[in-house]
């Protein structure tokens, strides 16, 4: 599978930084960058805006990542994470319990393409999860502003609630606009009018 | 004679002292404990591995427990706070550059006068401040960010909050990718002596009683090990007690150098414990008044007012209904465990577990388990009092 995915390895040592990116390579993810020992992580993550991030799990400058990832306007982006002695109980538990960061046994060259699929598809299936919660968040506000709009027509013209809402659907329609739309500008000029 | 096993993780910050105290003069094992320091590197590390089992209790920030049980940032657990590990001990600084600019403008740095250097820092450059902390859910940046927004010239552009492990403060100060920093000690020490930065305030300068470190655990490891947290808690007091005592601090400093959970020069922790600090390199140290409480003044006691008060932060940052944020937070900080652990040492004990924050200006003789127990001063720098009930 060929990868243009963009990847910054975060590591200090230049050696283990070199193995890392060889087995990269190897693999086909062919767009890689490293950080050494960075006072100015965030910047470089700001300026390079990679999709992914290695880390290894001993290493201090996770709590950087940590605040970037929290920032609203931040891309979301999966973090992996690898150690260097394998632990494979708390490999485990990491999985189960949902982080979207997964450890690497020692940094086995063989094992780096499939632990970071992984972490990919399980960060892509999370932020699915995400985008059908704000979608359904949005339905949710469509439907509070239709109702305000079709409370004020009813007030304002004497209609019953199927009425305003025919003619909501009505003007959408000849207008060749959403519902909602009509709606929000309904209410908006209302407010204004207030 | 072997005791119970308990995983403890820490940071290694001058303000861990009470629980290498603990284990190193054997408060520990007189409980019955076999006390297991277990070094993190880094916040994040900490709080994941106690929420997976890997420890059992953990050295906090104290907001981290009201963050994770608020769900924000890492994997969601229960971890309540057992008892404040320390109040204060964080000090404020700036790089060389703009301390320059606000010398330049007439001001004067008496490194105990936040208003004025709010206004100094403002004025001093129309650039937006780099801000260092060590972790989006630490004191060190409620406590910036309370002070900054006070100042008229403050809005919510002119301030850029970052991470910063405290041990790369000092070279993001000096190749200028911060102009401010909040960090503990050591940190703050070494950034004067090794980047020139400026000291401007110890963190007490904001609020005289900022609860700093927790002691953490997990809520379903706490009920399943009920005695074995009590015994936890009464060492860990025993340990900060003693180390309050001032005909203490040579030997604790000695302790602290020697014990292999540091690895910091004596230099680097004395300035913490003897409250005499630098602020700038080539001055004599200060005496600042003590940079960190362990134990003076019911600093243990995990006020469920404080709680609420970092609860209400959150709550800002990241848009949660205030009021259920408050609610969580104040269950999580167990001051019930802790009375429960402490009456059987025959410590005296406030008679309420909530407080109004910021009321008491000066020494206050309030209600307590023995008859009166001395508190305060609790004030925030601008005289502000936080109810909960209000």
């Amino acid at each position: 599978m060929p990868n243009d995915l963009k990847i910054i390895v975060v590591e200090p040592n230049p050696d283990r930084a070199r193995d890392i990116i060889d087995a990269l390579k190897d693999d086909g993810w062919n767009n890689v960058k490293m950080i050494g020992a960075a006072s100015q992580l965030d910047r470089v993550i700001k300026s390079e805006n990679p999709d992914i991030i290695l880390i290894d799990l001993a290493n201090p400058d996770r709590d950087t990542l940590e605040h970037l990832s929290l920032v609203s306007d931040a891309k979301a982006r999966p973090v992996a994470m690898f150690v260097d002695h394998s632990d494979e109980a708390m490999t485990q538990a990491a999985i189960a319990a949902g982080l979207s960061a997964y450890v690497v046994n020692g940094l086995q060259k063989d094992r780096i393409k499939s632990v970071l699929e992984t972490a990919i598809a399980r960060f892509r299936m999370l932020s699915k999860m995400q985008s059908e919660l704000d979608a359904a968040k949005q339905a949710l506000l469509d439907r509070k502003t239709t109702d305000r709009a079709k409370g004020i027509l009813m007030q304002a013209r004497g209609i019953s609630e199927e009425e305003a809402y025919g003619l909501l659907r009505k003007t959408a329609m000849d207008q060749g606009r959403k519902v909602v739309e009509v709606a929000t500008a309904l209410v908006t000029a209302a407010d204004l009018l207030q | 004679m072997t005791g119970v096993l308990v995983q403890c993780g820490y940071l290694p910050l001058v303000d861990s002292a009470p629980l290498i105290i603990a284990k190193e003069l054997g408060f520990a094992s007189d409980e019955g404990l076999d006390l297991s320091l277990v070094r993190q590197p880094s916040w994040s590390a900490l709080r994941d591995m106690l929420a997976l089992g890997h420890l059992d209790v953990a050295h906090m920030l104290s907001p981290m427990p009201v963050a994770m049980s608020l769900g924000l940032g890492g994997m969601p657990a229960k971890v309540d706070a057992l008892m404040v590990m320390s109040l204060n001990g964080t000090v404020i600084g700036v790089s060389r550059g703009l301390c320059d600019s606000m010398h330049a403008a007439g001001w004067v740095n008496t490194f105990d006068n936040p208003g004025r250097t709010a206004t100094a820092l403002f004025a001093a450059t129309s650039r937006r401040l780099r801000i260092g902390v060590p972790f989006p859910f630490s004191m060190h940046r409620m406590l910036l960010e309370y002070w900054l927004s006070r100042d008229p010239a403050f809005s919510a552009d002119r301030i850029e909050i970052i991470t910063v492990p405290p041990p790369r403060m000092a070279e993001a100060v000096a190749n200028g990718a911060l102009d401010l920093f909040c960090v503990g000690e050591p940190w703050g020490t070494v950034a004067v002596q090794n980047s020139g930065a400026v000291l401007l305030l110890p963190s007490q300068a904001i609020w005289q009683v900022a609860p700093e470190k927790v002691l953490g655990a997990r809520r379903d490891w706490i009920e399943d090990n009920h005695d074995t947290s009590a015994k936890v808690t009464r060492a860990v007091y025993k340990a900060a007690k003693w180390l309050d005592q001032p005909v203490n601090t040579p030997l604790a400093t000695e302790i602290l150098t020697r014990s292999q959970h540091l690895n910091l020069p004596d230099h680097a922790i004395d300035p913490a414990l003897s409250g005499h600090i630098a602020i700038q390199d080539g001055d004599a140290p200060k005496r600042s008044g003590p940079l960190v409480t362990f134990n003076d003044k019911s600093a243990n006691f995990p006020w469920r007012s404080q709680a609420a008060w970092i609860a209400t932060r959150l709550a800002q940052w990241h848009d949660l209904e205030p009021e259920a944020a408050r609610d969580s937070a104040r269950s999580c900080f167990r001051s019930d465990l802790y009375r429960a652990a402490l009456s059987p040492l025959g410590v005296d004990l406030p008679g309420a577990s909530e407080k109004i924050e910021g009321a008491m200006a000066h020494e206050t003789a309030v209600a307590s388990s023995r008859g009166q127990m001395i508190l305060g001063p609790d004030r925030f720098f601008d005289g502000a009092e936080f109810d909960i009930d209000a």
